[in-house]
């Protein structure tokens, strides 16, 4: 054996030995090499379970969305995510304008959502003397924080609405209706209708109501239960300045009502009883425990500089995730053992070098799923079976050349080189097709944030890669390894060749 | 073994899978106007899947939906008859919570598997984005294809060859899919092009490995006809063929039967299309080759054989 071939199969040993103990710290006793591991990686929703949200700013196409704003707003979705106690979450910007939430194993999802997609801007307004009741969508002196934009926009379109119609005037200031749409400003009826359709409140009369003071100048807010009657509440306090207004306000408006308004809608309408000196307080509406941590998360993390809405959503139980997991350990198992065995049956000698190959491909693969790490769904699974498959493509390629070469009368070692150098061509260049379709299906699911898509396109292409080197350079090692070993011996016995 | 001598058979064997796909191709275009029937994925909509204790009828679950104001929806039990999907326009979170409400409320206790909704927009942009790598696909397989015969002579009639073949897998799962979605109500997502993509990828891979060996054997036996050195590089390929098939086969099939039930769909597609890939690169693209060779391609099917004239 040549010194060279000797410090491969060192490197090789060394590699097999590191990627095992990468593919399973805990459990090294598990006999399908492997298999058992890939349940235990980075897991996709579809196998443990949760939801995959995509949110879209919902503004109207015609308005720009900096990239600043999608930061922003990605920043503090991924604040309320974490504050919603979700275990590993995943946010991340698809596109100019959209962002991909990934919530694994969520138990109750649409809480979830609620909680990180509402905009979160929170206003004290001032109702005067009208009882608001909670639900009312109300329009107030304070535009959304998406502000700068939407008002830079608006008026160049609206002085005709202001002088024809003082309601289209309201409109114009955002309220996520799309009435501010300059299209819209053109016809003042339409406009006037538009408001008041989402409007359908018990105030008849269109009426701006003053913002005291907003979510912005929060300093904390948190969950308190009422101690009488148990109900989750949502403590706040503002920082000192706005304390100070706070208090202004409260002490010349003793007996008139201070409406708390969340997102344009009130969500509770208590009446000023003395003048609140510390800026600090708590909001009573009628909230679930749930509700109540959703609307504190909110406010503590701020508005979002620009509303979301849920253009696409999957969820996906953990009972069905769990199957999935058990079925594809089944399967993964079943199709693999079987491989195995044909490729011992079929080319006895070579076949059990081919597994030995086979499994540093699965210990490597496995290895660099966890390093990198590369969340597994299931498609992702299928495609690291089939790419199983690939490995072995190679090697019957290799083996059936040799075999060839044999017959021609070649000696072993010839015969063994031979099938390795001429089969590469065939198996660079059909893999590279592979590779190809691989890339393209990456960038299809990455456009849309498709994860299964996604996940089956890396685990193919890390697999056929990997699979090009434990095929060709493993098995040839082993191989020379053991025809240094045995020496020339093995020549004329042509069934542990499997001729 | 003489396999080149019997080519007419194959391509009538691969008109005869064809033709049964591009039927049900033609009616599912003629109901739906689609060459089967889409998933939300395309069209834009949602997908409710939930399983009861007990068995329930899908007519039940369809009228409380409906009672509770969701456009015409669409109810399908699948397994063991507890489990059913209901699909519809894109409807609400709150509207979700509400059917599952109504549905307990009648029909027992029930637990959520899988609940997507996929927006009007995203439809449209995942649509387009299919058509796009479709054909981003094919041009850099084609281009990859010319690109490894460039220094062989003819080597735009292996690509070409090589493309029938693959067009060939294409058309068949198509068909298989369409003949499937018109009698258990299959729906292509993006899974359905994902293995659409993949069966073309092992379609060149398997047609390459035989045209790779008969990129070899032309130059080391000139003066042997064609249509032999074909076939004698055919025959030599066939046991990997064979071998590596079995392999992806034992695979698939294993999935298949005992994989994620998600994916069914998507494997079957892998499966049929693999199965394709096999017959059309030996049956399909090096018969057709000798088919060029000998320019036959217009009286192939015409009478005695009559020997061309050009070789």
């Amino acid at each position: 054996m040549r010194t060279r071939d000797l410090r491969l199969l060192i490197g090789i040993i060394i590699v097999v030995v590191f990627c095992a103990w990468v593919a399973w710290p805990n459990n090294p006793g598990i006999h399908f090499l492997g298999i058992n591991r890939d349940i235990e990686l980075r897991q996709g929703l579809d196998l443990q379970g949760g939801t995959q949200v995509l949110l879209e700013a919902d503004v109207p196409a015609t308005q720009q969305v900096t990239k600043d704003q999608m930061d922003a707003a990605r920043g503090i979705v991924e604040n309320r995510v974490d504050a919603l106690g979700v275990v590993e979450p995943n946010v991340q910007l698809v596109g100019d304008r959209r962002m991909m939430v990934e919530l694994p194993g969520i138990k109750d999802p649409d809480e979830a959502v609620d909680a990180f997609k509402g905009t979160g801007l929170l206003e004290f307004i001032d109702a005067g003397t009208t009882y608001l009741r909670p639900g009312t969508d109300v329009t107030t002196t304070q535009g959304q924080a998406a502000g700068g934009d939407a008002a830079a926009a608006t008026p160049a379109a609206s002085p005709a609405a202001t002088e024809a119609q003082p309601a289209a005037t309201l409109a114009a200031t955002p309220t996520a209706d799309g009435a501010s749409t300059p299209a819209a400003a053109a016809q003042p009826t339409t406009e006037a209708q538009a408001t008041a359709t989402p409007a359908a409140s018990p105030t008849p009369e269109e009426r701006v109501y003053t913002t005291v003071l907003s979510g912005k100048d929060l300093k904390t807010a948190g969950v308190v239960l009422n101690p009488q009657t148990n109900q989750p509440n949502v403590s706040f306090t503002f920082n000192p300045e706005a304390a100070k207004t706070l208090s202004d306000f409260t002490s010349n408006n003793v007996g008139r009502y201070l409406a708390i308004v969340l997102d344009k809608k009130v969500i509770s309408c208590p009446v000023i009883n003395s003048p609140i000196p510390n800026g600090e307080g708590v909001i009573e509406g009628q909230f679930s425990l749930a509700e109540a941590q959703g609307l504190a998360v909110q406010l503590k993390y701020g508005a979002l500089p620009i509303p979301l809405k849920v253009v696409d959503r999957r969820d996906v139980g953990p009972t069905l995730g769990q199957d999935s997991v058990a079925r594809s350990v089944q399967a993964g198992a079943i199709g693999l053992v079987v491989v195995l065995l044909f490729m011992l049956i079929y080319y006895r000698l070579p076949g059990l070098l081919a597994d030995l190959a086979l499994l540093t491909y699965a210990l490597v693969t496995i290895a660099i799923f966890k390093l990198v790490p590369i969340t597994l769904t299931l498609p992702g699974v299928t495609g690291f079976l089939l790419s199983v498959g690939m490995a072995v493509d190679a090697n019957i390629l290799i083996f059936e050349r040799m075999k060839e070469e044999l017959r021609h009368g070649k000696s072993l070692s010839a015969a063994v080189e031979a099938g390795f150098s001429r089969a590469w061509t065939s198996i660079r260049d059909s893999n590279l097709s592979t590779l190809i379709t691989c890339v393209i299906l990456f960038w299809f699911g990455s456009t849309y944030g498709a994860s299964t898509v996604k996940g089956f396109a890396v685990t193919l292409f890390l697999g056929v890669a990997v699979s090009m080197f434990t095929a060709i350079t493993v098995t040839r090692t082993f191989m020379r390894a053991t025809l240094a070993a045995s020496g020339d011996s093995l020549r004329d016995k042509h069934q542990l060749l499997g001729i | 073994m003489d396999i080149i001598g019997k080519r007419k058979w194959y391509f009538v064997i691969s008109a005869m899978l064809i033709i049964p796909g591009l039927i049900a191709i033609g009616i599912s275009f003629s109901r739906w106007g689609t060459p089967f029937r889409l998933s939300i994925d395309f069209t834009s909509g949602s997908l409710l899947e939930v399983q009861f204790q007990e068995k329930v009828q899908p007519g039940q679950v369809r009228a409380i939906v409906e009672g509770l104001g969701v456009v015409d929806p669409t109810v399908q039990t699948v397994g063991d008859g507890r489990t059913v999907v209901i699909r519809s326009r894109p409807i609400e979170a709150e509207t979700k919570t509400a059917i599952e409400a109504g549905l307990e409320q009648e029909l027992g206790a029930l637990t959520e598997r899988r609940f997507e909704t996929v927006g009007p927009s995203v439809g449209r942009e995942v649509t387009q984005a299919a058509a796009l790598a479709t054909i981003a696909a094919s041009l850099a397989i084609l281009g990859f294809i010319v690109f490894a015969w460039r220094k062989v002579p003819n080597s735009m009639r292996y690509g070409v060859c090589a493309t029938v073949a693959t067009l060939h897998d294409i058309l068949v799962t198509l068909g298989f899919f369409s003949i499937m979605s018109l009698v258990l109500g299959w729906e292509a997502d993006a899974l359905f092009l994902t293995a659409l993509l993949t069966v073309v990828g092992f379609s060149v891979q398997d047609t390459i490995v035989v045209f790779d060996r008969i990129r070899e054997n032309v130059p080391k036996r000139r003066g042997e006809p064609y249509e032999l050195i074909v076939n004698r590089s055919l025959l030599e390929t066939l046991h990997r063929s064979l071998a590596t098939q079995l392999n992806a086969i034992f695979i698939i099939i294993a999935i298949l039967f005992f994989g994620g039930a998600t994916i069914k769909q998507f494997v079957a597609v892998l499966l049929v299309g693999m199965l394709s890939g096999s017959y059309s690169s030996i049956f399909n693209a090096v018969p057709l080759l000798v088919v060029w060779e000998k320019g036959e391609l217009t009286n192939i099917f015409r009478g005695p054989r009559r020997q061309p004239a050009t070789q």
